[in-house]
Formats: structure tokens, sequence, C-alpha cells
């Protein structure tokens, strides 16, 4: 993946997962990993959640109620990614449909992995967590820019997000071509290390 | 110059280019780690933009994830889970071949968990930046290594520059006094480290656990605590190097030898916190208090001695957990019925894990009813544990001796419990589905596990080493 689309702005109505501690298996079980694509993987995000033994949509599942399709912001309790690292879960996440997560707490190799593939996952405030855990469907603009989300009110609620991450995200920046403009400082940290 | 914790030393002799407001350090890899399932896409990363892999002799790759724990069928084949899992495996082994990356594949006597391998072919030092496409790299931390899980796009920055951009984490210092009691191991120890400091406890940090219950833990326990690092959150946790890690690590085929090797051992004998060294947080910890602990909920943070009554919910999430497991506010887990007992993973999966259940199955079979898996960590614990004979013993109590893999743990290659059915496991998560759809997971020691395997019944097993020592 070279090529990264800016994110300047994202406009959606929210849907709702309240369960605390949502882990990497739950958003796409381990026996799904055996693919060696990125691609394909949203018909199995949260499948065992999301879909009924027999294969249909399990209407208990929060996203396939009818007043969540479409919304492409989730706000998911505390601590959301947790566990495995496999970066499946942020490519199964985007391929769903889903372009943000906010969050009061994101788990931290989950929230690089969203990151670098677009996945916007933003850590807010507890009090304007909780408000939102609480008013599932309203319409919200994540301006990655002024580092701020507008609420149909006029309201507005303050995140930060890692400066470089946000500079990419911007910019379409491809943090592997940024790496390799410093090969030469990595090669002379290179010969150091071998000369001592 | 300023007092420095031991992850700072060995993170200001890594970076190769520092951090500022604006952009991340550039951090130099020492070792890069590789299995089957979170490498593919990025091999394939570095094949689309013409990219050589940096520093493959920096590289060591092992089948572990996939790959069936039965052995071949009668027409030479491998009993994979299905057509996918092969491919993967495949296509490893295509990978390192085209990039010159030492693979211990099916026909190596070093093929293993990653985790473990790592390690036992003294691959892993102190001081080392160590990374991995798995979460559970933390493991490595026992050496006083800095060792985490990365995502597969980082793999891929690592494969082509040797290096990741990263913030420097917050640091924490878990002190544990005193001693652990008899019968109480390090599975024990980390469980009720992340009961008590949570699930997210350790988010944004890296944890070094200190103190006399940690100096006087093993290698093999060592590297069972800092496993678990990431189940409170944190991707890494360190324990410094001391006499009994040089005593691990000497002689093995990685490690220093000769002359280089007292050459290391001075360099590393500088890996300690100094004195008066500032944790951004300290957390303290009484290892006299810690008994026999499970968990009872669906994360590792929800864990009890197993004797303790499981708390309330107080929240939607704990709720739905209880519900799951079947967990009965106010009543112990102990004397819950099992279905299913796993010894392994890279958590407990060591020659002393092995020995550990061994002592207590020695004489004995299993409940009725109770299926039990051991799977080895690697073809190195295999081969020493067959020499001990330690497999007659799981064989003769009735349990099923396998091929080492991932296995249970995460039940991608086919071994796993089916719906409803309670496993005691010796490994380090206890998600919803983790080991089978709708399976539930009961987090335990190896001593705990085979117990309880024993028992038919999550059982104490200082009953049953009591009554062997008599």
């Amino acid at each position: 993946m070279s090529a990264v689309q800016p994110i300047v702005r994202i406009r959606s109505r929210t849907a709702v997962l309240i369960d605390q501690n949502i882990d990497t298996d739950r958003i796409i079980p381990a026996r799904f990993l055996t693919t060696t694509a990125r691609e394909g993987l949203g018909k199995l995000c949260f499948h065992d959640w999301r879909y009924q033994a027999d294969g249909s949509d399990d209407p208990s599942f929060p996203l396939n109620q009818p007043q969540a399709r479409g919304c492409s912001i989730i706000v998911a309790g505390r601590n959301f990614g947790c566990g495995s690292s496999r970066e499946h879960a942020p490519w199964a996440l985007l391929d769903y449909g889903v372009q943000a997560v906010l969050c009061s707490e994101i788990a931290d190799i989950f929230r690089g992995n969203a990151l670098k593939n677009g996945l916007l996952a933003i850590v807010i405030d507890e009090p304007e967590h909780r408000w939102l855990l609480e008013h599932p469907g309203i319409e919200l603009v994540i301006d990655v820019r002024e580092q701020c989300i507008a609420l149909p009110d006029g309201g507005r609620i303050a995140f930060r997000l890692e400066p470089f991450a946000r500079h990419c995200l911007l910019n379409g920046v491809d943090q592997l071509g940024y790496l390799l403009q410093h090969a030469g400082a990595i090669t002379q940290y290179e010969q150091r290390e071998n000369a001592a | 110059m300023t007092a420095r914790t031991l992850f700072e030393k060995v993170w200001d002799a890594h970076v190769v280019v520092p951090e500022t407001p604006d952009t991340p350090a550039v951090l130099y890899v020492d070792l890069h780690l590789v299995h089957e399932v979170t490498s593919p896409q990025a091999f394939g990363d570095l094949r689309a933009r013409g990219l050589p892999l940096r520093r493959p002799d920096r590289v060591l790759a092992t089948l572990d994830h996939s790959t069936p724990t039965l052995p071949r069928n009668a027409d030479g084949t491998r009993p994979y889970a299905n057509a996918e899992a092969q491919a993967q495996v495949t296509q490893l082994e295509m990978n390192c071949r085209e990039f010159g990356v030492e693979l211990h594949g099916w026909d190596s006597a070093d093929r293993g968990i990653v985790h473990v391998i790592g390690p036992e072919l003294g691959a892993t030092q102190p001081g080392m930046t160590i990374v991995c496409g798995d979460s559970h790299t933390s493991t490595h931390g026992a050496f006083g290594a800095l060792a985490f899980g990365i995502g597969t796009t980082e793999v891929g920055h690592v494969m082509a520059t040797q290096c990741l951009l990263q913030r420097k984490p917050h640091t924490m210092a878990i002190y544990v006094d005193g001693r652990l009691p008899r019968g109480v191991g390090a599975k024990d120890l980390i469980l009720h480290i992340i009961g008590t400091i949570g699930i997210d406890g350790g988010t944004g940090y890296v944890l070094e656990y200190r103190g006399a219950a940690i100096e006087a833990l093993s290698m093999d326990q060592r590297m069972t605590v800092c496993n678990m690092s990431i189940e409170a959150g944190a991707r890494a946790g360190l324990i410094a190097p001391d006499e009994t890690t040089f005593a691990w690590l000497k002689g093995r085929p990685r490690a220093p030898q000769g002359s280089a090797w007292d050459v290391a051992v001075a360099r590393w004998r500088a890996l300690r916190s100094d004195d008066g060294a500032a944790y951004d947080r300290e957390v303290r910890i009484d290892a006299g208090a810690v008994k026999p602990t499970v968990t009872y909920g669906t994360h590792p943070g929800m864990a009890i001695a197993m004797d303790a009554p499981v708390p309330a919910a107080t929240n939607a999430q704990e709720r739905r957990a209880l519900g799951y497991m079947k967990s009965e506010a106010g009543k112990p887990m102990q004397g819950t019925p099992i279905d299913v007992v796993f010894v392994g993973s890279c958590t407990n999966s060591r020659l002393s894990d092995l020995r550990e259940a061994a002592d207590v199955l020695r004489g004995r079979r299993i409940a009725e009813g109770v299926r039990m898996l051991v799977v080895p960590g690697s073809e190195a614990v295999r081969r020493d544990a067959e020499r001990e004979g330690l497999h007659q013993v799981f064989t003769a109590a009735g349990a099923e001796w396998r091929l080492p893999g991932c296995s249970m743990c995460l039940a991608m290659n086919g071994d796993l419990a089916q719906p409803g059915q309670l496993v005691v496991s010796t490994s380090n998560r206890n998600f919803e589905g983790r080991q089978g759809k709708g399976a539930r997971t009961v987090l335990a020691s190896p001593a705990t596990a085979a117990a309880s395997a024993l028992a038919g019944r999550i059982a104490d097993p200082r009953e049953y080493l009591a009554e062997a020592a008599a």
C-alpha cells in the first residue's frame, strides 16, 4: 500500500457499540486470518456477533439495526481494539464501511494500525464519550485538520491526534516513503553499531 | 547524566533519528521475528514497490499459527484446517526463499512458536529491540529486551528499513515484593497483576517488573510474566537481565561465543534501572498474597483467586461476560465443571510448564469426559520432554500429546473447543470465541490446568501436589 488517500473530514451519523473492551478477536475471529490479502474482510467483521447460525443477520447485533445502517462512525465502549495486534481488524472495519471509531480509550496497537490505514481511531474525553454513547444516531462532522467534532446543535468536541499521524492523514503521506527518506541516517547508525 | 530506567537505556541506544513535537523517533530494530499470519501482505508490499528486505540477517521466521499439531496423514500430507491455511504456510516458505530469510519450517529441528524459539536459539538477547507482527512479542522482555508487537504495515516498514516510527511510551514499575507461596507460580502472579491494574491499566506504558519475587523467577517464569503484559494493555514488559538470564543464554546457538560472550555480559550488566530513575507510575504487589488464580469473565483482567467469589457485574460488558461464561456472581470458580484442558501457547508451553503439569498428572487419569491437549512450544521442547518421558505421563493420563504450534490458544489451525464447552487453558486470552465459536475459556497455570483435568472441575493443584509429596 503506497498511496494513501488524504482524509480531512468525515460526516456520518453514529452507531453505538456500548460494550467495553471490544477485542480484535471479536472484530475478526482468528480462524479468518488464514488470508494472504487485505481486501474483502468486511463480510467477516464482527462475524460471530453479527450473524446467526444460519448465516442471516442477527437482529440483536447493534450495527444490524435499521437506525445503524449506513453509519460510518462508531462510538464504542472504553478500550476498543484490545488484544491481538492483527491489522486485519482495521482492514475489516474499513471494508465494512467504518471510517471512524470514537472512544475514551483505544488500545495502543489497534490505534496505530487503524491510523496507518486511514481509519480514524480518535480518543475523546470521558464526559463527551459518555454523552455520545447515550445519544446514538446523531450526525457528526469529524474535522481532522481542526481536531474537533461538530455536533448538530453547534457544539464541538475537541480531540488530539498524534501530530505525525494527523499530518499523514491530511496529506495522504505514505509512512514507508517517509522512513525510506532516512536511509542515510539508518546506514550511519548501522556503521556506528558495527564499529562499537 | 540523569538516572535512567532500563527501558530508557534500551530506547536511547536505538534512536536513529530523535523524535520532535511533529515527528516520531526513527527506532532501530535488532531482531524481527516473522510468522505466516501477519507477514504475507508485508512481503507483498516489498514486491509491489520493488524494495529489497534491508537486513535478512536480522529476520527469523517460523511456522506456528496455522500449522496442524497432528502428525502427517497416511499419504504424507499435513492435516491443515483448510486449503487457505496451507496456502499461507506455502506463501511464507516462498517469501523467505525469495527474500533470503532464515525460516524454521517443517523440516527444521528448531521450529516452534515464534516467542519460544527466539529465546531458545539465543536470538533474543538483553538490550535488543525486538518486534514481530504478534502482540505477545512482549515475551522477550524477560531478557531485558524492548520487545513489542506491531501490525502488518509496520512489519513492512521493518522489512524495508529495519526501523519503526515510534513515540516514546510512558514507564510503569511493577514491584513484586516478598515471595510467591508454594504451589503458586508465574501464571498466577501475572493474572493477579492484570486483575489488579486492569485490562487497560498498562495502555501507553512499558512495564518493568522488579522486586525480590521477580528476581527469584526462572527465565521460563519471567517469559510467562512478560508475555501477558499486553493483556494489561502494555505493548512491552521488561525484566532487568541478571545471572539467571546470562546462565540461561550461555552456549545457545545465536548467543555470543568465546570472548565475545564476556564482552556481551559486561555490557548487559549495565542494563538495570539506575537508582533514583523515575517512572511515570509505580505499582506494588505483595507476592505472598497471590493464590492459584483463574479468570471468570471474557478478558484477562477479570481474574481472581479460584476460591474467591466471582464479583457482581457493574456494567453491560461485565453482565455480558458473566452470562457468556455462565459464571455466577458470589460463587467461586473452583469446582466449576469443565470439558477441555489445553496446556500450551507462548505463555506456558516451555519445558518447565510441561513438567509442572506432569508433576500433577503423574500416575493419575484425567476425569471421564474431559479432553486434554498438551502442545509443546517448540520441537526442542518436544524433544526434551520426550527424553524425560513427560509425553508418556500425559498419554498415560489420557491426554493428547501434539506437535508444536499455537494450537488452541487462538484456534485457527483446527484445534478448537465446541460451542458452550468450558476450557481450562494455560494460554493468554479468554475473549469470547477465542478458542472456538461459543467456547468458554478459563485462563490458569499449567498446574491448575492439570489438576482441573483430573478433577473434571476447576481444582487447586496444591491438593494434588501435597498428595504427591506425601
